[in-house]
């Protein structure tokens, strides 16, 4: 038998452990998509600019509504927690949402792109997600200077920073709200094996989500409302959803709306969604592309 | 799963194993109209299309193998089969001792697949950062990616083009940076889907040239589809024709134009025009322009009527051939459309 037929020469990296060897190889996808995110750099740049632009409008209704009233505060913020409520809701969004990852994915499915993915030893949620990561770390490096400017302009709305342990806490749950968003997010675009077109979807997930996320008011504000079980109001249910994690959890936390006990509570329900999340993700890969190829060519 | 892996490095075992593979795949039928799309949003009717019907074949390594078939008769359905990205409905499957579709990291390591020209190069990036990316996923030894590296890119003459956004290349570019990327893990198997298609003339020279060269080196066994015959020609011993997902002829080259074709074409250039009565004792005139004639004549009559022209025409000049390969495979195909569902796979009428 010749050399040539051995199909895997016992190299030095067959000999590595297994889970540094998935780094390396993800470490890499990472740098590339990182390279190939830098060609899109002024699309980043002015995507960001356009964003503070909703943020303006939300002041000026949250002004009106206040001058329109005679109290302080409405349902615990006040004039200046609104603003400084939607500047770090702003901040979390841009850990949690994901613009074009579902669409993305299900794209891929449509024209046929995702062979790839089932042809090379290669993880495609790894991927997504390095991919991501990169997609992130390019926005944060050119977004940084804008943001920094609306929040250093905007610092008297803001109450006193909060203690080590909080801000911990808060850079945390921004993690998580990315981890959250991202797994949401491709599960959604997973459901391309199975139906065609999957942005009508995505459009009631983003409905759902700008309602029960915080991102159009603070959660906590549902709490005057009940449903009709004894002691329970709509605060209390939506807390249990994963949908205000990717909002308004980091925001309230920075604000010391959420502290001690619940704060715990809180942030086990969001590890557990991204759990769940993270496991539904994978099972639909599993069974779409056992079922990729049944229609069509 | 280990037992047949081992088993399948032994010379005597095929590379590919394939018996009685078939896959159906559900088209819904939407009907003309706004009011039947309407309809078709509560009642769908969709029906079954055999795309594959049960083949069965064996390839041994270092085999160059072309299928062919009219578009539709389920060439892409097999290699996309035997690249694991779908599932049959019935049958089995073995390359190089591994179940395809069971996607296993150590079977992808050790085969390609370059399907269509957008495939794995990155659209943005200079194709130097994909060949980077698959060192990492293939796990080649650095050393080594190096070297086989710089090997193709050489032989494809395209070592300038490496730092080039790939979308700024030429399709043809682009299509040898794709076989680059490929080889690069060194594959045991290489499937290629029409790997050729939309290029010019010289593109195609280089391509085939490399395969040969691939090929014979290392052994690999290729197997790919095509539309055009020059590719057949240039590389494959063995030729799979399909047509409505079965197989209808596994042979080799030559033999395809013994067994499918009855004549030869014998060209003439004459001192005179002739008659065309006078030409057609000799063959069936396909074209007489002027004192040029183009006739088929029987195989069988070639030896007795090449003497009759020569002594009775003044011929200035003659050539005997074969017809064209691309005419018999045309017939193969157009014989076979018709042929019913069913109708056992055999020789042409």
């Amino acid at each position: 038998m010749s050399g040539r037929s051995v199909p895997l020469e016992p190299d030095r990296h067959v000999a590595s452990p297994r889970l540094l060897e998935g780094l390396r190889v993800w470490c890499t996808m990472l740098a590339i998509c990182l390279e190939e995110r830098l060609v899109y750099r002024g699309d980043f740049l002015l995507g960001t600019a356009m964003r503070f632009l909703p943020i303006v409008t939300q002041i000026f209704l949250w002004t009106a509504v206040f001058s329109a009233t005679s109290r302080a505060d409405i349902a615990g913020y006040t004039r200046d927690d609104v603003v400084a409520y939607y500047l770090l809701t702003m901040l979390t969004r841009a850990f949690s949402s994901m613009p074009g990852l579902a669409g993305g994915i299900a794209r891929s499915i449509r024209d046929g792109s995702i062979k790839k993915f089932l042809v090379q030893p290669v993880d495609f949620i790894g991927f997504l997600l390095a991919a991501r990561v990169a997609h992130k770390l390019v926005y944060y490096a050119v977004a940084i200077v804008p943001f920094a400017a609306v929040f250093l302009l905007c610092r008297g709305y803001f109450p006193p920073p909060p203690d080590a342990p909080t801000v911990l806490v808060f850079l945390a749950s921004l993690v998580l709200a990315f981890l959250l968003g991202f797994f949401m997010e491709a599960t959604l675009g997973m459901l391309g094996f199975w139906v065609l077109e999957v942005s009508s979807i995505v459009f009631g997930y983003m409905l759902v989500q700008y309602l029960l996320s915080g991102h159009m008011f603070p959660i906590d504000m549902l709490a005057g409302i009940p449903t009709g079980i004894p002691g329970v109001n709509v605060a209390d249910l939506v807390q249990w959803l994963p949908f205000g994690y990717t909002a308004y959890f980091p925001a309230a936390v920075w604000l010391g709306k959420i502290e001690g006990e619940e704060l715990f509570r809180a942030l086990a329900v969001e590890v557990g969604w991204v759990v769940v999340m993270a496991i539904a993700c994978r099972a639909a890969w599993h069974r779409g592309t056992r079922r990729y190829g049944a229609f069509g060519g | 799963m280990d037992n047949s892996a081992s088993r399948s490095k032994s010379e005597s075992t095929p590379v590919i194993e394939v018996e009685g593979l078939a896959k159906e795949y559900r088209v819904h039928d939407k009907p003309e109209g706004l009011a039947a799309s309407v309809r078709s949003l509560f009642h769908r009717t969709s029906r079954v299309v055999e795309a594959l019907r049960g083949v069965d074949l064996r390839v041994g390594r270092g085999e160059f193998v072309a299928l062919l078939g009219p578009n539709g008769a389920g060439k892409t359905t097999f290699l996309k089969l035997l690249s694991g990205i779908i599932t049959p409905s019935r049958g089995t499957a073995r390359v190089l001792g591994h179940v395809p579709w069971v996607r296993e990291n150590e079977f992808r390591r050790r085969f390609a697949l370059v399907m269509g020209q957008r495939n794995q190069l990155w659209w943005d990036l200079p194709a130097a950062e994909s060949f980077r990316l698959h060192r990492e996923i293939y796990r080649i030894e650095p050393s080594r990616f190096t070297r086989v590296r710089d090997e193709l890119v050489d032989l494809l003459g395209v070592r300038q083009l490496v730092l080039q956004p790939v979308r700024e290349l030429s399709l043809g570019e682009r299509m040898k940076l794709e076989l680059v990327a490929a080889l690069l893990h060194e594959p045991e198997v290489l499937f290629l889907d029409e790997p050729t298609i939309g290029l010019d003339v010289v593109a195609q020279h280089t391509i085939h040239a490399f395969l040969r060269h691939v090929q014979a080196e290392r052994r690999v066994t290729v197997m790919l589809t095509t539309h055009y015959m020059k590719d057949v020609a240039a590389l494959c011993e063995r030729v799979i024709v399909i047509t409505h997902g079965d197989i209808l002829y596994d042979g080799s080259l030559a033999d395809i134009v013994d067994r499918f074709t009855t004549h030869k074409i014998v060209t003439l250039d004459l001192d005179e025009v002739p008659s065309p009565a006078r030409v057609a004792r000799y063959g069936f005139p396909c074209e007489v322009r002027g004192p040029r004639v183009v006739l088929r004549v029987d195989r069988g009559r070639i030896a007795e009527v090449l003497p009759d022209i020569l002594r009775d025409e003044g011929v200035r000049d003659v050539s005997v051939e074969d017809v064209p390969l691309e005419e018999i495979v045309a017939e193969l195909f157009r014989s076979t459309r018709t042929r019913p569902v069913g109708a056992p796979a055999g020789a042409a009428p």
